[in-house]
């Protein structure tokens, strides 16, 4: 009789909770709270100190200086929540846009586009495999296809650089200017990107097993998920997430140069951490990661208009790694205890 | 005394790695709606005969009877299909994610219509109701559903452990050692699980190395010894102490009151079981 009634709330204990939306609290407990807390403060500092900073010309300035990184962050951000790590997305990006460059030399734009982000999704697929079915170390792996890519990049352009014309190939860069706004498309397909790839995780069930993956691989395998296949299938999601990162590089620069972006694997890393996911895997996500590259690039152009040296904007976004890779080691102590 | 039913038997199931032979022409004899414990020393092929009934290992000979029609598993994947479910030594589960992610993971269910379908979106609501439901049915109380596992103590993330396999098991439940880590008052709340999955018609086989544990649950022991079942006996007709003497060897299985169980008629089909 107890055992019941007990029983019974239980039940409606649970399913009152059930039923209820995101509180306050899980608001103070989300993920990018603690970035976003971050960005704003970022903000709110270069607004008082500089003049510059609030400007409009200077706001799109910054969307646009974020779209590469953060489109190739994006991408990173997956393969960390497999608790992998990706150091070669720069090299491969930049694969696709000499791909890009030398196949437009023959005129057909959209073809040149779709061989590009191919040439990435291929890198991805052999990071993939040898990640998954060799059983590597992400680190290793990436190391030695960072190389590879980069040489490669080189040898198949003679280390020479391609001018894009203008048109779909450097449309990313173009866009509406609403009240001295500039929204380029490009900064619209980060955003667009982001949304796509949140709705992914956090609404299919592939996500699920992404965050599962990287959290306690055993524990997924016993769960009957295929691991090694959503591991493939996350480097070559991210590949192909690089592939659209070289083609805004060409919006913003329209040069297809093979060696270019020498750091823009450590910068997307950066975003990430920054972002508030975690380099241990299973936790964190693509809205903290857009968050972070936001950061990154606020803290640069603000120490800029502030006029503060370039080596001192390094130091800033240094130290802000380590303190995102300390709160989140100290938060998975506490929830582990 | 009659032989009653079986809803999980095995005949001569024999498994070697290389010179060692981890099960030799072992039985094992499972009724509806029973506690069977394992008991045995350590290395006496007790995880190793638990894998060949779930498939995760493919016996070099031996039978498996389902509900008395023979099956053969060739991966814990055909295990699962014909309703067996299991609770591994590691735990289980994903710390990161909440306990309806958990008990859903791998089987996730998606919402009716196109946005199912095209969008492949997930019925969350549906899930974490399910999972409400689920961890009420079991008794186990806990703050939020939405709770990542890492944040429950111990005891509660072996019960979320348990109450996924009692949600999809049809058949049984096996769990290898699932107190092991666990201390005295968390222990109990996992054995109470242990019997209410049983209580709401799911039998349960349970390896332990506890014997005070395994007296509190168990309707029935099985004694393994050396790659083998030398006993099958009631908890009520058999003292710890005899078991544990039977179990190291020190006193012959005979000299026990055991229960009685279908002849080993396996050798007429012989190779048909067998990978
Ligand atoms: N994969 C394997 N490769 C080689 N030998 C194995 C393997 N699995 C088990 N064995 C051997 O088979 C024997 C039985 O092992 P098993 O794990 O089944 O024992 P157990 O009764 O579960 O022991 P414990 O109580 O320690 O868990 C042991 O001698 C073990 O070393
Ligand atoms: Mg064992």
């Amino acid at each position: 009789m107890t055992q019941a009634t007990l029983r019974q709330e239980a039940v409606a204990d649970l399913q009152k909770e059930v039923g209820h939306g995101r509180g306050i609290r899980s608001l103070l407990s989300h993920q990018v709270t603690g970035p976003l807390a971050a960005l704003l403060v970022a903000v709110v500092v270069f607004s008082v100190f500089t003049d510059r900073f609030l400007q409009p010309g200077n706001l799109s300035l910054i969307a646009q200086q974020s779209v590469v990184v953060g489109t190739l962050a994006l991408g990173q951000a997956l393969v960390i929540l497999t608790a992998g790590i990706d150091l070669a997305n720069g090299a491969i990006m930049v694969l696709g846009t000499v791909v890009i460059g030398k196949a437009a030399l023959d005129g057909d734009v959209v073809l040149a586009l779709v061989l590009g982000i191919v040439a990435c999704a291929v890198v991805g697929a052999v990071n993939g495999l040898l990640v998954s079915r060799a059983g590597l170390p992400p680190f290793i792996v990436t190391l030695g296809v960072l190389t590879v890519v980069t040489a490669a990049s080189r040898l198949y352009t003679d280390s020479a650089s391609y001018p894009i014309a203008d048109g779909l190939l450097t449309v990313l860069g173009d866009g509406p200017t609403i009240g001295g706004f500039t929204v380029t498309y490009g900064v619209m397909l980060w955003v667009l990107l982001t949304v796509g790839l949140g709705y992914v995780l956090s609404q299919t069930a592939w996500g699920v097993r992404v965050y599962a993956v990287g959290d306690n691989p055993p524990a997924a395998r016993l769960a009957g998920i295929k691991v090694k296949r959503v591991l493939l299938g996350v480097y070559v999601v991210a590949a192909i997430v690089y592939g659209l990162a070289a083609w805004q590089a060409l919006g913003r620069t329209p040069t297809a140069d093979p060696s270019g972006y020498s750091t823009a694997n450590l910068d997307s890393i950066t975003a990430v951490v920054i972002g508030g996911t975690s380099l241990f895997g299973g936790r964190g996500g693509v809205y903290g990661t857009l968050i972070g590259t936001l950061i990154v690039v606020v803290l640069q152009n603000g120490l800029t208009q502030a006029g503060i040296d370039s080596l001192y904007q390094q130091v800033a976004t240094g130290a802000l790694v380590i303190v995102a890779v300390l709160v989140d080691r100290i938060v998975r102590r506490r929830q582990t205890r | 005394m009659s032989i009653e039913p079986t809803i999980l038997r095995a005949r001569g199931l024999t498994k070697s790695y290389g010179h060692v032979v981890a099960i030799d022409g072992s039985s094992f004899d499972l009724r509806p709606g029973e506690i069977l414990a394992v008991i045995g020393d350590n290395g006496a092929g007790k995880s190793t005969l638990i894998k060949a009934l779930t498939g995760a290992v493919v016996p070099d000979s031996g039978a498996l009877y389902l509900d008395d029609e023979q099956v053969t598993f060739h991966s814990p994947l055909d295990a699962r299909r014909a309703g067996i479910e299991t609770v591994y030594q590691e735990l289980g589960v994903a710390p990161a994610l909440d306990i309806s992610q958990n008990l859903y993971l791998g089987r996730e269910q998606r919402v009716p219509g196109w946005r199912g379908t095209v969008l492949r979106q997930l019925d969350k609501k549906a899930m974490r109701e399910g999972s409400a439901r689920q961890m009420a049915d079991l008794g186990i109380r806990i703050q939020s559903i939405r709770q990542t596992v890492e944040t429950l103590s111990g005891g509660q993330r072996q019960a979320v452990a348990v109450a996924r396999v009692a949600a999809w098991a049809t058949r049984l439940v096996i769990m290898d050692e699932p107190t092991a880590a666990l201390g005295v008052r968390e222990t109990n709340q996992v054995l109470d699980l242990i019997q209410r999955v049983r209580d709401n018609g799911l039998p349960v086989v349970l390896i332990s190395h506890n014997m005070p544990n395994v007296w509190q649950v168990a309707d029935r022991v099985h004694i393994h010894r050396l790659g083998r079942r030398v006993a099958l006996a009631d908890t009520s007709s058999l003292t710890m102490d005899d078991a544990v003497a039977v179990m190291t060897g020190a006193r012959p299985a005979h000299t026990i009151e055991q229960v009685e169980t279908a002849p080993d008629e396996w050798e007429h089909t012989a190779g048909e079981g067998a990978a």
